[in-house]
């Protein structure tokens, strides 16, 4: 019966970070595809949040092998600190923060709207969502099989 | 060992889908290039174009360049050797897409050569010394201007010619043309109104092949 239920919570928990990986991946191949593919040059912003998502496919991938429940202390800041960069982005996008104020040259502006899907998604919504998805699924994680 | 084939299984998905993916884009991408350019073919090649090769040529490749692009330097000589190769049978258009900063410059002096008939020297010269007037991807003028010494060129009238109203025009157009056709990287090349899709210099001298065995 105890042996049972140590299973269960193994599984799910095992569910719980292979879906945060299959996130990371998502965003991985994503923005390559934009990048390489579709041609667009990624901006500042663009950069500082893929430099907290790309470990992210490495760690999860890690901790999943076998599942290691100390895999959230290491992977919930990068995430934290990445949705930080995407909400600034999102903001700068929707012109919530004056272009003035943001960091990139005038060439590669970081509020100049490359790519909208069906109209109304853009780029750091993208980024936005998979962050706080990552976050989100962490948080249960710990709440659940961290005491 | 389950989970072991899970996570393989999806890795290698992401990968096949991350290449189908890019297929398709490409694919979609080439059918709208044409289609751009079957609207207007003016978009691919204008009447006031740097031309070089025989008139008759039955092939013609268009080349969007920007003089400061190494890929573009690097191609000039493969492009020069498969009009050589295929001797009448291909000629040449330049058009000016300067994507570097201060790039554009440099190509007003093309053109202000191209006035006093020396402008493949001064094309070639700018290559064979690329690396004297850009610093870190952007265009230095003042040192580009220094390196066209001996080509015999009459650099007060160049200096006058570089701000000509009708070369800024040219440029600008080229400039507006690259942009209808989608060509946001340099070189980009159309053979006889085809873009090149995969961009490589084999896949160059296929699509010329291809043309030349269509057209002669």
């Amino acid at each position: 019966m105890t042996q049972d239920k140590t299973k269960t919570t193994s599984q799910t928990g095992w569910g719980l970070i292979f879906t945060c990986w299959l996130i990371a991946m998502a965003a991985l191949f994503g923005s390559l595809f934009f990048s390489e593919v579709m041609g667009l040059k990624p901006c500042v912003l663009c950069w500082w949040q893929r430099i907290f998502i790309y470990p992210l496919a490495v760690l999860f991938l890690v901790g999943l092998f076998s599942l290691d429940r100390s895999v959230v202390r290491y992977t919930l800041p990068l995430a934290v600190i990445g949705l930080g960069f995407a909400i600034y982005h999102y903001l700068l996008y929707t012109g919530f923060i004056p272009e003035s104020l943001q960091p990139c040259d005038k060439e590669l502006s970081c509020a100049e709207i490359n790519l909208e899907l069906m109209g109304f998604v853009t780029i750091p919504m993208l980024s936005i969502f998979a962050y706080s998805g990552i976050i989100a699924l962490l948080l249960i994680f710990r709440k659940r099989f961290c005491p | 060992m389950k989970r072991n084939m899970i996570v393989t299984a999806t890795a290698i998905l992401f990968i096949v889908l991350f290449f189908l993916a890019t297929a398709i884009y490409k694919k979609q991408s080439q059918s709208e290039q044409e289609n751009a350019s079957s609207i207007n073919p003016e978009y691919i090649q204008r009447d006031y174009s740097p031309t070089t090769g025989p008139a008759d040529a039955k092939v013609t490749i268009v080349e969007f360049f920007d003089p400061a692009c190494g890929t573009c330097s690097a191609f000039y000589p493969f492009v020069k050797k498969l009009m050589k190769d295929n001797p009448g049978k291909v000629k040449l258009v330049l058009r000016y897409l300067p994507l570097h900063q201060n790039s554009g410059v440099v190509v007003q002096y093309f053109e202000a050569a191209r006035l006093q008939g020396l402008f493949w020297q001064t094309l070639e010269r700018a290559y064979q010394t690329r690396d004297a007037w850009i610093d870190h991807h952007v265009v230095r003028p003042e040192k580009f201007w220094l390196q066209l010494d001996g080509l015999g060129l009459d650099m007060e009238k160049l200096n006058k010619d570089v701000q000509s109203a009708e070369i800024i025009r040219r440029v600008k157009q080229d400039i507006q043309d690259a942009q209808q056709l989608n060509v946001n990287k340099t070189p980009g090349f159309f053979v006889n109104g085809k873009p090149l899709v995969y961009f490589g210099a084999q896949q160059l001298q296929q699509l010329v092949e291809s043309e030349i065995a269509a057209n002669y």
